[in-house]
């Protein structure tokens, strides 16, 4: 076999041009498919980039009303929905995937909050020990809650950077107190999302899914919400999960989990639900996708006009080398290693192919990027899949002339010269 | 000890719907050492009477026992393996490989016998060192004379130990110097018990060998060689 591949290499050194005219249909056809695979993968990443950024893996689970998201009122937990429990949020963690879970309670419409006299308009969040975890806030001045800021329910409250900016501009608002419900929350520290949980907003419509973030957000230790709002009221549970490929089973996962063990009574119109981002993201993607694989095809066929063009180089390479394989019969080389023979030189012939087309796509795909501003994902499976293929493409278009070559009759071999 | 037996050998060939008969009733008995020259005009059958000696075809009708072997209805790559066993080839042409050096030329049929590379290499150089060609071993083909091509392609004939050492016009192409130098090699060969059966029409080579026989229109006819005249 070593030999073989030897012969090859030297078989096709021996006639580069020729050989390089050969190998063009599958580099072309290679380089093709790389090029649309890698253009593929980068827009379905920018899409998810867009919509939940790069390194965010939460899901949230909420509880619906007859299938929307149930609204806050100043009024305790619906009948036949219980509080969910801290065992509860441990069995969460067990799922397969979730590496930590959060419950919270949140309000989006605007509460009576003021610094001074500037109101402020975001979202309130009523979080446990887990949140700032979960969604990968960073402590960007003062702190973070304490377990005595829960054990004694204390009135303190996190913003984030653009409550920081919009409610205290300039003043270092640490220290300061916040007016909520009528009562006095004192600031303790200033949070922010990491850059890779953020997402990049390009669009309208990306905005209005973000409007709630963007207008910033107020953070009070769950210990007091009931003591803000008067009453227990309906968590959420923010699942961090390993990667964003099983968000959407973990999350399925958690909300049955919620629904058998929160809600009273099977003919319930409440039951939890998980907001999977990721699904609208996947939607898109397939969108883009779709479009793609017609052109991957388009590709293909190419690759088919490659092979055949291989197969006539070896049918020709075979008729050249009549005396060579007659001499090779003569002296007791038997049908299989002519065939092999020719079917390793085909394989290396289009191997090579695939190579220098996976070396030209990429190249054409970084390329594109540049001067299009479209971004591009280097798929390393695209790529071993492109070699071998190309390898597979030479071993079935070399059939055939390895097939003729070995059943060469020695005799009439060696009389041609 | 025969090395061979032909008989009542016949080959046909078709040419459409007519028979051709190229070989008729060949009988021939070859002793183990011995060295034989079969001689006849184009034409006659030679060729086609040494592709059945050398086992690249089988006869028409009639057996051939090859070291006592009946070859009938054997399948190609059997054949393959009794060539590569038992027959050492040397063509007119030589029919060297182009791209491998002369030691790999003569290995070859080691190659194909599934011997070991490091002995391969051993025999080879071996073989090249019997015909004098020790110092021409990593030689590409095209910087050899047609001597010394005839020369590595005797080595590569005689590399696998054959018991038989087929010879199709071994001097056909070289100048008479050169061939003369073949004759002695065969002469050598010979004289350390090889077999040797050698197709050719110059009576001047045929006269080298211990037998001469004559072919004409598919007919064997012995006649005495240097041996009945000694």
């Amino acid at each position: 076999m070593k030999e073989n591949i030897r012969l090859a290499f030297q078989g096709i050194w021996g006639h580069k041009l020729r050989s390089l005219l050969t190998m063009l249909g599958i580099i072309i056809g290679i380089a093709a498919i790389i090029t649309i695979v890698s253009t593929i993968k980068g827009t379905n990443e920018q899409i998810k980039k867009n919509l939940i950024g790069a390194g965010n893996n939460v899901v949230t689970i909420q509880l619906n009303r007859d299938g929307t998201p149930y609204e806050m009122g100043y009024q305790p937990l619906p009948e036949g929905v219980r509080l969910i429990t801290e065992q509860t949020r441990t069995d969460i963690e067990q799922i397969a995937g979730a590496q930590q879970a959060s419950l919270f309670t949140k309000r989006t419409s605007t509460d009576q909050a003021y610094y001074q006299n500037t109101a402020f308009t975001g979202s309130v969040y009523g979080i446990d020990r887990n949140y700032l975890n979960v969604y990968g806030y960073q402590i960007q001045s003062g702190r973070g809650f304490t377990e005595k800021d829960y054990t004694e329910y204390r009135k303190v409250a996190l913003i984030d950077d653009k409550t920081a900016g919009a409610l205290f501009g300039g003043v270092d608002p640490l220290g300061k107190c916040i007016e909520l419900q009528g009562d006095v929350y004192i600031v303790v520290g200033v949070i922010a999302l990491s850059k890779d949980f953020t997402p990049t907003i390009n669009s309208m419509q990306d905005y209005t899914l973000y409007a709630d973030r963007s207008a910033g957000s107020l953070f009070l230790p769950s210990a007091v919400w009931p003591t803000a709002f008067l009453f227990d009221e309906p968590q959420s549970v923010a699942i961090k999960v390993t990667s964003t490929d099983v968000m959407a089973s973990a999350g399925k996962a958690a909300a049955e989990l919620l629904t058998q063990r929160q809600i009273v009574g099977t003919e319930s119109a409440y039951d939890y639900r998980s907001q999977d981002m990721l699904e609208q993201a996947e939607q898109l993607q397939r969108m883009s996708q779709s479009t793609n694989t017609q052109l991957v095809w388009i590709a293909s066929i190419s690759l088919l006009v490659g092979g055949i063009g291989v197969m006539n180089i070896m049918l020709v390479s075979v008729t050249e080398r009549t005396s060579e394989i007659g001499l090779k019969k003569a002296i007791g080389a038997k049908k299989r290693r002519i065939r092999l023979q020719f079917l390793t030189e085909a394989a290396v012939l289009t191997s090579l192919g695939g190579v220098a087309g996976v070396i030209s796509g990429v190249g054409l795909a970084e390329l594109i990027s540049n001067m299009m501003d479209i971004p591009v994902a280097i798929s390393i499976p695209a790529i071993l899949i492109a070699v071998v293929f190309s390898m597979l493409i030479g071993i079935i278009f070399g059939l055939l002339p390895a097939a003729k070559a070995a059943n060469l009759n020695p005799i009439e071999a060696l009389r041609r010269e | 000890m025969a090395i061979l037996e032909l008989k009542r050998v016949c080959k046909d060939y078709y040419q459409g719907k007519d028979a051709v008969h190229v070989l008729k009733n060949i009988d021939l008995t070859v002793e183990k050492g011995e060295y034989l020259a079969i001689m006849g005009p184009s034409g006659s059958g030679k060729t086609t009477l040494m592709n059945i000696i050398g086992c690249l075809d089988l006869p028409t009708s009639g057996q051939y026992l090859l070291d006592q072997r009946d070859l009938r209805d054997i399948s190609d790559d059997a054949l393959a393996d009794i060539r590569n066993q038992y027959i050492g080839f040397v063509f007119q042409n030589f029919y060297l490989l182009p791209k491998m050096s002369a030691l790999d030329n003569v290995a070859l049929p080691l190659l194909y016998a599934g011997v070991p590379l490091k002995e391969r290499r051993d025999r080879a150089a071996e073989a090249l060192r019997s015909v004098q060609l020790e110092d021409r071993m990593d030689f590409m083909p095209n910087q050899l004379s047609g001597g010394q091509s005839q020369r590595v392609a005797i080595a590569r004939a005689i590399v696998a130990h054959p018991a038989l050492l087929l010879a199709d016009e071994p001097t056909g192409a070289l100048d008479t110097r050169s061939g003369q130098q073949i004759m002695e090699i065969f002469q050598q060969l010979s004289g350390l018990g090889m077999t040797i059966i050698m197709i050719t029409h110059e009576p001047a080579i045929a006269a080298c060998a211990g037998k001469v026989y004559h072919i004409l229109d598919g007919e064997l006819i012995t006649e005495g060689g240097k041996s009945h005249e000694a």
